[in-house]
């Protein structure tokens, strides 16, 4: 199985690659699209044409499409018998290897000299998250989420009396609507949110990230968020928050939730907000083929 | 597009207003968090700036005089025969810079700061008092930017990393928005208020109780 693991290697590698500067297609058309809704000649539709030059030139070029590379966090679904040790040593080798030739910046920081690594590992960098499943395939999930839209995520405890918010999905969209306009857009708007309802502090904002793994194509088998996910992205973009936060039609370009039991004491609302530039890839690993999709 | 070359002079800076499109050309320092917190320590806090720092001083005032500060963490190609490259260069969040940029600001003389975001009362204030203006680049359009990096004429501080090192860099037609300038305005503050307006409507229309600003 190690064997196995140290081909791996290159795919990681390429995955990282990609990842850092072909964004996924469902983002530059969602982009497309909403460019058009935005007044012609304003400094929306301005942010627009720009955003999309970038993500061809990134993809064209192969260099980052934003230089916060961001926090590296890999989502792993596994067989039963692979081991996370010898993904963990190859993957931190791809990333050493990633960083080496640009793809990523020297983005791991030690937080108490202040002191830069060069080579993005370090205590918790990157980010790991394993999964073992039934099937044979090996799913990795590779998330670069920047700074500046990580910084402007936000979790309440409910009831928040403050808000008005009260321990019900009415509550939980007042913590939305709250979230999104303190964002302004400092997150780089138009953003993706990907929200967290129930589950403990930990939980509530795993489970918000998680969200932001889904594509903005798709429908939530819940009915019940499937309706709330199209209700709040409607109701922010009302907001006229705009792309970069100058004004505008297009504040998100989706929303996307999930949901967890709770404790009866506990009722955690998770916002975790993505920026326009939402790097994400997967690499499925299935009878010795590699597909980065 | 009001195409600006730097050194800028305190009149043309103050003749910028909100919204303004300004396609800047010329020497430009990155600063951002760690930079920010040296200059402070070392030049405004100290009562004589340490005798290793002075050369450094000297850089850093030259360039910042009538100059501009950017604030970005660039990916850079660093090649065995010492030449630079930036390879992914777009502005990174302002707003942790606000406890310190007036200061920056009045310190060194400068008359612009680009960055994302956009910046507080404070640095506001400093705009007006000083002649500055705050410039948006567009955020994470990073490949699209570091094609205006014309030169890196090279770095201050690159034991802070590549990230937080000082890069003294020139841009070519470098395209950014003016959002706060020398007579108070700030496009920030107005869709602030504009969107806490709307925000105020859609609460209604939801059913929701309204904003309470006694309770926040």
């Amino acid at each position: 199985m190690s064997d196995a693991l140290t081909d791996l290697y290159e795919p990681l590698l390429e995955l990282i690659r990609r990842t850092s500067t072909d964004l996924p297609r469902d983002i530059d058309e969602a982009m497309t699209a909403a460019r058009e809704k935005e007044e012609p000649g304003s400094a929306g539709e301005n942010v627009f044409n720009i955003l999309l030059q970038n993500i061809e030139m990134s993809r064209a070029g192969t260099s980052p499409l934003c230089q916060d590379t961001g926090m590296i966090s890999f989502y792993v679904h596994h067989p039963c018998g692979m081991s996370q040790l010898a993904f963990k040593r190859v993957a931190e080798r791809a990333v050493a290897a990633a960083t080496a030739e640009n793809r990523l910046r020297p983005n791991s920081v030690d937080s108490l000299s202040g002191e830069s690594v060069d080579n993005n590992l370090g205590a918790g960098m990157p980010v790991f998250h394993f999964e073992e499943w039934e099937m044979d395939e090996i799913d990795v999930h590779l998330l670069l989420k920047g700074g500046g839209c990580e910084n402007v995520g936000a979790q309440f405890a409910l009831p928040d009396v403050g808000l008005g918010a009260d321990r019900d999905l009415a509550g939980v969209k007042r913590c939305v609507l709250e979230a999104v306009h303190l964002a302004q857009g400092r997150g780089c708007a138009p953003g993706i949110l990907g929200i967290g309802i129930g589950g403990d502090r930990m939980g509530s904002y795993e489970l918000a990230k998680e969200q932001l793994l889904r594509s903005l194509t798709d429908t939530n088998q819940d009915r019940v968020l499937a309706d709330f996910e199209d209700e709040m992205f409607e109701r922010c973009n009302e907001l006229g928050i705009g792309p970069m936060g100058f004004g505008g039609k297009t504040t998100l370009l989706g929303v996307k939730a999930g949901v967890r039991n709770r404790i009866p004491a506990s009722y955690f609302v998770s916002v975790a907000y993505a920026c326009w530039a939402h790097r994400h890839r997967r690499l499925v690993v299935s009878k010795g083929k590699t597909e980065i999709i | 597009m009001i195409n600006l070359q730097i050194p800028i002079d305190e009149k043309t800076v103050r003749s910028l207003r909100v919204g303004d499109q300004v396609s800047l050309s010329g020497a430009v320092l990155t600063a951002r968090d760690r930079a920010h917190k040296y200059l402070v320590e070392e030049f405004v806090e100290a009562l004589q700036p340490n005798d290793d720092e002075r050369e450094n001083l000297l850089r850093i005032e030259q360039r910042l005089q009538d100059g501009v500060i950017y604030h970005c963490g660039p990916v850079v190609n660093e090649h065995d025969d010492g030449r630079v490259e930036f390879v992914s260069a777009g502005p990174t969040t302002s707003i942790r810079e606000e406890g310190v940029e007036a200061e920056v600001i009045e310190r060194f003389g400068v008359r612009a700061v680009i960055g994302k975001g956009g910046m507080g009362a404070r640095t506001l204030s400093a705009l007006k008092e000083y002649g500055a203006v705050y410039l948006h680049a567009i955020g994470g359009a990073a490949t699209f930017l570091a094609r205006n990096v014309e030169r890196v004429d090279g770095v201050v501080h690159r034991d802070f990393g590549v990230a937080e090192a000082m890069w003294e860099i020139e841009l070519k037609n470098f395209v950014s928005v003016v959002t706060m300038d020398s007579h108070g305005g700030s496009l920030h503050d107005e869709v602030r208020e504009a969107s806490a307006s709307s925000l105020s409507g859609v609460l209604a229309s939801m059913g929701q109780a309204p904003v309470d600003k006694q309770q926040r």
